[in-house]
């Protein structure tokens, strides 16, 4: 005789510690197996989209800092670069090794906070606090550099707002020296460790093929085994003149997408310390007076310093007619804006394409078939940040 | 790897009864096709050995409210073989369907989603068109340029009612749009007696 069996239906979030933010996830069990997992996104929908429109270029940047707000300045990155091809501007050599060095700080941010609290969904706590400490350290250095340890509002269209303070570089330098240690100790810590292995080998496998076609991006995507990264393959800024390497996975389980960002923090140390040790000297941000504005000194001098300082603040900048889409390689993937500028001072459009929103929409695909407690296992190794994600 | 011209050449020859105009800029290569044509197209750059064109990255859409057709539906593709863009444009009026690629890239599912909760428009064979970003009951659609910026609705948790309620958008101040431009470049109303 057949045993009647029922599915259930479970409500994973909005609120659960797990869920890496709002994240509410209606699962179908039979037992303790997933059958069906549907995602319902939006509860962090600040409309950024529909903001940017009415603001004008200066203005959108902190919009940008509010989207994965664990590596904020990786994405002003792309919307400074698109605004940047449209009116042709040359960014001066320092402001762009300064850009390189801090969207890898960014990286280590990011890879850090996901590392370790996907431990802590497999029930590691230790690694999260060793690893907290060091993103008080890196966010340290967000500060002295914009004022601000978390939305930064730091780069803009031809360069960064402003120089480095005395000392930082001497600061970071010393940070690159103590921090691979401690990536070593937290792969003491996890990489062979029996219970981290056997809830993260093997689970949430994608193939190469499946890879591509939800449009999996970064970690994500080289975790499968694809060697792509916007880095190398279509270099912005300087970072042609770099030496790294593109840690690519086999299995493209949890295991292995873990083992990359592992290895990427050490490649962004590297990249730091090549910046530090090359870091030109120069300007900025470019000397184009109708684009970034002049130094406070000339204002008191200067009638058309002046004259360019409230133009800049109040209408802003105006940027031809044209349509393009940039991408920079965000830590979570490939982080996208597809820019529309209509002559004004103002986008007329601006898609943001986040690399969170194309993972998440595979959580059915990945879970299918997996028991419950592999959700918040996969759900870290994808690295959900759901400011992206809801914009 | 490819040049991006030959890149266009192929496509004009394979494709060529079915692109309206192709144009390359900041390296990116723009075609212009018809709604009819658009999952024949799309399935053809994904599947031929020259283009290659795998991932698709975004679909989204623009309003331009003033336009007959009103939409314009974008869909970006990226070829890792060639390492080359696609940004596919169609023209959409209002009110009108368009059809899903969701059988070609399953990632087109949410894409799709996300453009008929922000704009309104319509796919066909979608397997599951639900809005996505917007709140639960939300009516109209926030990308619209005729939709405003403050909403319609605000939500709060009533004291009264022991539960979160929606009422009509109150502003203390209405939302100021300020018009900066120089009046030496003329603004709107220079501008209109001078047509004159």
């Amino acid at each position: 005789m057949a045993k009647e069996t029922k599915t259930l239906n479970l409500n994973f979030g909005p609120q659960h510690p797990a869920a890496h933010g709002v994240l509410r996830l209606i699962l179908q069990l039979d037992g303790e197996i997933v059958e069906k997992a549907d995602p319902h996104i939006g509860l962090l929908h600040r409309g950024t989209e529909k903001l940017i429109e009415n603001k004008t270029y200066t203005q959108a940047v902190p919009y940008f800092d509010r989207l994965d707000y664990v590596a904020p300045m990786n994405q002003e990155h792309a919307f400074a670069l698109a605004i940047e091809k449209i009116l042709k501007i040359e960014v001066p050599i320092r402001a762009q090794y300064i850009r390189v060095m801090f969207c890898e700080i960014g990286r280590i941010l990011s890879h850090i906070l996901n590392v370790t609290t996907q431990a802590m969904d497999v029930g590691a706590l230790t690694p999260t606090l060793w690893g907290f400490e060091e993103r008080e350290i890196l966010m340290g250095f967000y500060e002295k550099v914009s004022g601000s340890r978390l939305h930064a509002n730091y780069f803009r269209a031809g360069g960064v707002h402003q120089d480095l303070p005395k000392g930082l570089d001497k600061e970071i330098g010393k940070f690159c020296e103590r921090f691979p240690k401690i990536i070593n100790d937290l792969e003491l810590l996890l990489t062979d460790n029996r219970i981290f292995k056997q809830r993260n080998v093997d689970i949430g496998v994608v193939s190469k093929q499946d890879a591509l076609d939800y449009s999996f991006s970064g970690v994500m995507l080289r975790g499968s085994g694809v060697p792509w990264d916007l880095r190398k393959s279509q270099p912005y800024d300087c970072y042609e003149k770099f030496e790294f390497k593109i840690p690519v996975g086999k299995n493209g389980d949890c295991y292995d997408r873990y083992l990359c960002r592992i290895e990427e923090m050490k490649e962004s140390v590297n990249i730091i310390n090549q910046c530090l040790a090359n870091l030109p000297v120069g300007p900025i941000k470019t000397d184009d007076g109708k684009i970034s504005p002049p130094p406070k000194k000339e204002i008191k001098q200067s009638m058309e310093a002046l004259i360019h300082h409230f133009k800049l603040y109040t209408e802003g900048y105006r940027v031809d007619k044209d349509e393009i889409y940039t991408a920079v390689e965000a830590p979570k993937g490939e982080f996208g804006v597809y820019l529309i500028s209509d002559g004004s001072s103002k986008p007329y459009k601006c898609k943001i394409r986040a690399p969170g929103f194309s993972h998440l929409q595979a959580m059915d695909y990945l879970i299918k078939g997996h028991m419950l407690a592999d959700v918040p296992a996969v759900l870290g190794s994808m690295d959900i940040v759901f400011g992206e994600v809801d914009r | 790897m490819q040049n991006i011209q030959d890149l266009e050449k192929i496509l004009n020859s394979e494709l060529n009864a079915k692109i309206k105009s192709s144009l390359i800029k900041h390296n990116q290569i723009y075609l212009k096709i018809d709604e009819t044509d658009l999952t024949e197209v799309i399935l053809f750059l994904k599947t031929n050995s020259k283009t290659k064109f795998r991932q698709l990255i975004d679909i989204t859409a623009v309003d331009f409210p003033e336009n007959e057709i009103r939409f314009k539906l974008v869909y970006l593709l990226l070829s890792h073989e060639f390492n080359q863009r696609i940004i596919i444009e169609i023209d959409v009026k209002e009110k009108e369907i368009v059809g899903s690629i969701t059988s070609i890239f399953p990632a087109a599912n949410w894409m799709e989603r996300e453009v008929f909760d922000m704009y309104g428009i319509d796919f066909k064979d979608h397997p599951d068109l639900r809005r996505i970003l917007t709140d639960y009951g939300f009516e109209g659609h926030p990308l619209r340029k005729d939709f405003p910026l403050t909403g319609h609705n605000e939500v709060r948790y009533s004291h009264e009612t022991k539960k979160v309620i929606y009422e009509p958008v109150k502003l203390e101040q209405n939302y100021r749009n300020f018009d900066y431009e120089s009046p030496w470049e003329g603004t709107k109303y220079i501008k209109e007696q001078t047509k004159e």
